[in-house]
């Protein structure tokens, strides 16, 4: 087996060593009756060769985002990554090593830590950001949890603009900690009135910006009531990339910051592994889920990086800590840091001002077909289409045309009465002929 | 005349007439090691014995500060927040972290003192 | 003389202790400041074209102040993260013995698989007719995980092992609510051994935590568990093999008697590497159990992650798994994605299906190892452990007597005491021999312990040249000279680090010299080299 170095002769030469007659005899605490006798029913092992046919098989059966016009968004974003990313990430140092708990060796992935926290906290304009969470998703539900840990309430109102993935994951939490999470209804045109559902229980207000519907919202009349109440604004975003171009939500008063960064360093990869950004004002410091790493000096006065506040953490913590999150999105995190790195402010005001150019060209475009209407006045780079007829049908049917076009509303808020609504991306990536072929195949698919 | 009482958590309480002085014992902070954080409740809150009172924070440690008895929190030592390491250099002087308005100084009873603590911690160590 | 902001060179100089040199660097070994301080906001890496004057749509949310993060060219970059990775260990670079971490070797096939673009350009909300290869893939995957540890649903869409623990948690209290009994069942019965993460997750899911002593020999004693059962129980969480490296060997008298109380087994399935293919959870009488597909199933760990926690169910548990799961259709296979349709799911603990970049390659070493190599690669890594432990133990104390280990082998710190060092002290000295240490202070029932997982990735001469270093550095600890491990490491690209100085002033992100003065105020002086002006 070529990933195992023992040989046969070496297992004999270590069972003596170890003094047991039989590699099963180290296995003699599995009740007799349990151990499994002969292998199980599964195919035997396989050459790399075979593997990869095997695998490449697989992969030849799905659609790429890359080969076809592609404008599929809702919560991720196909963006391009320099090579150099993934050349970087792939550099073994990073990629097999474990969490830095061994300061002394792992500056390599502290410093770099270290340089994410402060870009995330940037891009924000939050005060302090942790080393990531699993995803957009799961930040959300940390930050609603943390809100209800620092106000000592327990009822969080969810936007109906919110991702409804994300507000389901959150709905899902707090029902099995005994919280009360109160999702509003869709909001596909950032109409609700969230400041009037403010009490005095209320422990957050998650809003999220741009919302799923692709609206831009203006967080600062929210957070001034919110801040009246003594209840937290907690500011989502599934586009990091927007926040080039975009009012960044610590400058509308968030005090605490949930995004999905898999726009900047990360494939789409069918969903995961992607990467949770979480920021927070500097006072709610100890009550923040999962790592943080901060700058000390060694035994010689140079400066370097360990991991720090630890005692919220589980390890310490155990039931009281403030999240059980150990293992997060290091390597996903290290891809996010070095694209805006090559990137810098200006890279990436440029990249967000082509997706927003882009995309109100794309808008423009459908806007002028007959039948189909864009319902937002402000959005980034996606925007929401109504069309006369099923959107679902259109979708696939605009698939078999070999354009990938946009999600169905329905798909992800179903029985809503949505059913006539595309969310539609367009990102640098997109070409004006890939553009072109959205209308034609949208024209197309209204028209017969 | 005060007397410091101690409690099997490792607090000890310095008492004078109503009010008494909580802090960790010399033992407790050299468990700990560097302390790095102290949270401290609000002035005017009251603790029952045995309650949580306070949290100390090391590097690779949390540990609780119950009451050793109960009472009224009368001030606590603010000090600490800029300088925690207070409780390592003099935990029974400058690194106290709380004061304390008895509510039942019978209470006292039930705790060690210096010379039974003294003999408790060859037990535990 | 400046350096870049503004710091006089010759106060640095001053600082300068006599045996560095000019530049800070040693030979391959480089100092590399941060990107804040070598990069410009203007600069870039990343070759665009400005589009063409057009009408935003920002209303008034436009971006004011820009986030003045530095941008580097390629070639900056390039080099500034290939320097800092060289400040790295790495499993590819030596043995990394972290106990209950499982450091495999990572085969780079499985990473050239996951990049195929007809995997890592997918989108998970495209037409599910445009990815029926992944779909396959994700349902190939989970009846693998079925058949190695004999159970009957597996919920695909955690992100690591504490979320699958939550998962499982809460498919528990979603059981234990469709049974009314939500209101008396409340307890969680957790293993003074185990990982931090499982009182963590049963504490998030609603439940109350109460601890299980362990017996003298490391594992749990049936009676002790019995003892703390009650209509008030709703679960134990138990890891199998357990952090001490033991297997529970009366798992099974076990699981029944928490089966008679009407209560769940959650099994933590960190340590599933030693048993795959020796023994079944489902047949061992496991209700749930997540697998760290980032340790048992060798997708790399990352410098902390990405990882993936897919959670095995009995057939007591399965109808409660949360959305998503896969359906086999006419026509291929359909992602059931919403409640609605799945009365009994207790909800939807993340967006989209899970981590498919982490299933693409742990199902690539999956095909590669086989039914026949997965367990094989058990019993190296069981052999291997063993073989640590023969080497050591005569120098190093056990904390639950003489007996042959799992995976991994714990050893105490009683054996140190005589010395004066610490568990740490010996650890840090094993970086100077160029090893990682093994994990220490972990499992908390063992004072000063010393948990070391070797994998089945060592070879033999690996393992030896490994037992031969710990056995000289026990034998200096022994003979006194507490010189070489007090201030160890010497060798590595920091010695010690200040932990207490930075948690007593957190500093968490590089601001502006002068911009900020309080969090500027103690800054230790960089110790990248400057710029001549």
């Amino acid at each position: 087996m070529r990933y195992l170095p023992l040989n046969s002769e070496d297992r004999a030469d270590m069972l003596a060593r170890v003094g047991v007659a039989n590699i099963d005899a180290l296995f003699a605490d599995i009740p007799k009756a349990k151990r499994l006798e002969h292998d199980l029913d599964l195919p035997p092992r396989k050459t790399e060769i075979e593997v990869e046919r095997l695998l490449s098989g697989l992969a030849a059966k799905n659609v790429p985002a890359g080969a076809v016009p592609f404008f599929v968004g809702a919560g991720a974003y196909k963006h391009h990554v320099p090579a150099s990313v993934d050349h970087l990430i792939q550099r073994s140092e990073f990629l097999t090593s474990y969490t830095p708990y061994q300061p002394e060796i792992a500056q390599g992935t502290l410093q770099t830590i270290f340089e994410f926290q402060t870009q995330v906290a940037g891009l924000t304009a939050m005060d302090v950001a942790n080393a990531s969470m699993y995803d957009g998703s799961t930040a959300t539900v940390e930050a609603v949890a943390m809100a209800h840990r620092i106000t000592k309430r327990r009822k969080a109102i969810v936007s109906g603009g919110l991702h409804p993935h994300y507000a389901e994951a959150v709905r899902t939490y707090a029902a099995m900690a005994g919280d009360d999470a109160l999702v509003l209804a869709p909001d596909v045109f950032a109409a609700e009135t969230l400041g009037a559902l403010v009490d005095e229980e209320t422990s957050c207000i998650v809003v999220q910006s741009p919302d799923f519907f692709g609206n831009l919202r203006d967080l600062s009349d929210i957070a001034a009531i919110c801040k009246a109440k003594g209840a937290l604004l907690v500011a989502v975003f599934t586009e990091a990339v927007s926040l080039g171009l975009v009012q960044p939500p610590g400058a509308m008063g968030a005090d605490i910051v949930a995004g999905e960064g898999q726009s900047i360093g990360n494939r789409l990869n069918f969903g995961g592994p992607y990467v949770g950004l979480f920021a927070a004002k500097a006072k709610y410091l100890r009550q923040m889920p999962g790592r943080l790493c901060g700058e000390t000096v060694d035994a010689s006065g140079r400066r370097g990086f360990v991991l720090t506040l630890s005692t919220r953490e589980q390890h310490i913590r155990r039931d009281k800590a403030t999240s059980n999150i150990c293992t997060n999105s290091g390597l996903a995190s290290l891809a996010f840091t070095i694209h805006l790195t090559l990137l810098g402010d200006a890279g990436l005001r440029r990249l967000a001002r082509i997706n927003h150019a882009n995309a109100v060209d794309l808008a423009d475009r459908l806007a002028a077909i007959a039948g189909v209407k864009v319902l937002n006045k402000t959005f980034f780079n996606e925007f929401t289409l109504k069309i006369a007829g099923d959107a679902a049908q259109a979708v696939e049917r605009m698939a078999d045309l070999g354009v990938l076009g946009g999600v169905p509303v329905s798909r992800l808020l179903p029985d809503k009465g949505l059913d006539d609504l595309i969310l539609a991306a367009s990102t640098e990536v997109n070409t004006e002929a890939d553009r072109a072929a959205f209308v034609e195949a949208l024209q197309g698919v209204l028209s017969c | 005349m005060p007397a410091t009482h101690y409690t099997k958590s490792h607090e000890y309480i310095r008492v004078e007439g109503e009010t008494g002085v909580v802090g960790i014992t010399d033992f407790a902070q050299a468990q700990l090691g560097d302390v790095v954080f102290v949270e401290l409740p609000p002035v005017g809150q009251s603790l029952s014995k045995g309650t949580e009172a306070a949290t100390v924070e090391s590097v690779k440690a949390a540990a609780e500060v119950n009451a050793p008895v109960s009472g009224t929190v009368i001030d606590v030592n603010s000090a600490l927040g800029d300088k925690p390491g207070l409780v390592n250099e003099d935990p029974s002087g400058t690194g106290w972290f709380l004061k304390i308005k008895l509510t039942d100084a019978a209470e006292l009873d039930s705790l060690m003192d210096e010379n039974a603590y003294r003999e408790f911690l060859k037990t535990v160590s | 003389m400046l350096m870049r902001h503004g710091r006089s060179l010759e106060a640095a100089e001053a600082a300068v202790p006599e045996t560095r040199t000019f530049t800070g660097n040693r030979g391959l070994e480089i100092e590399e400041g941060l990107i804040f301080e070598i990069g410009r906001p203007e600069n870039t890496g990343v070759d665009l074209d400005e589009p063409a004057p057009f009408e935003h749509r920002l209303g008034s949310l436009e971006r004011q102040e820009p986030s003045g993060l530095p941008g580097l060219s390629e070639p900056e970059t390039m080099r500034h993260y290939v320097r800092l990775s060289r400040m790295n260990y790495a499993i590819d670079a030596g043995i990394y013995p972290l106990g209950s971490c499982t450091m495999k070797h990572n085969p780079r096939l499985n990473e050239a698989m996951a990049r195929l673009s007809g995997f890592a350009d997918i989108h998970p909300l495209q037409p599910q007719a445009s990815v029926q290869g992944a779909l396959e893939l994700i349902a190939e995957l989970a009846r693998w995980l079925m058949v190695l540890t004999g159970m009957d649903a597996v919920a695909m869409s955690p992100r690591a092992g504490a979320h699958g623990e939550a998962c499982g948690m809460m498919a528990i209290k979603a059981a234990i609510a469709a049974k009314g009994e939500e209101r008396t069942r409340k307890i969680v019965l957790v293993p003074e051994s185990a990982h931090g993460t499982n009182p963590a997750s049963a504490a998030g899911a609603g439940f109350e935590v109460r601890p299980v002593p362990a017996r003298a020999d490391g594992t749990l004693d049936p009676a002790a568990v019995q003892e703390r059962l009650g209509p008030d129980v709703a679960a134990i969480m138990l890891t199998n093999p357990n952090t001490c490296g033991l297997f529970e060997k009366d798992i099974v008298e076990i699981a029944a008697l928490i089966h008679e109380a009407g209560a769940y087994f959650y099994c933590d399935g960190a340590n599933f590497n030693a048993i795959m293919g020796k023994t079944r959870p489902g047949d061992l009488g496991v209700d749930a159990m997540h697998i760290n597909l980032h340790k048992t199933f060798s997708t790399p760990h990352g410098g902390g992650g990405p990882g993936a926690g897919p959670v095995v169910l009995s057939p007591r548990l399965a109808a409660y798994a949360p959305v998503p799961f896969l359906c086999r259709e006419e026509g291929g296979l359909r992602l059931v994605e919403q409640q609605s349709e799945a009365p009994g799911a207790f909800g939807r603990i993340a967006a989209f299906h899970g981590q498919m970049g982490m299933f693409v390659r742990a199902y690539a070493y999956m095909l590669s190892h086989g039914a026949d190599g997965l367990r094989q690669a058990a019993e190296d890594a069981v052999l291997n452990a063993n073989y640590v432990r023969a080497g050591l133990r005569d120098l190093m104390s056990e904390p639950f007597g003489d007996r042959p280990c799992m995976h991994e082998v714990l050893f105490d710190g009683a054996w140190l005491k005589p010395t004066g060092l610490t568990a740490l002290d010996f650890a840090k000295a094993m970086i100077d021999e160029g090893f990682h240490p093994m994990t220490i202070y972990f499992p908390l029932v063992a004072h000063g312990a010393m948990l070391i997982e070797p994998t089945e990735s060592e070879s033999k001469a690996s393992l030896d040249l490994f037992i031969a270093a710990l056995r000289h550095l026990a034998f200096a600890a022994r003979r006194g000279e507490t010189e070489r491990f007090a201030g160890a490491p010497y060798q590595a690209p920091r010695e010690r680090l200040d932990e207490t100085r930075a948690a007593r002033n957190p500093i968490l992100k590089w601001t502006k010299p002068g911009h900020l003065k309080a969090a500027h105020e103690g800054r230790p002086r960089a110790a990248t080299p400057f710029t001549i002006t």
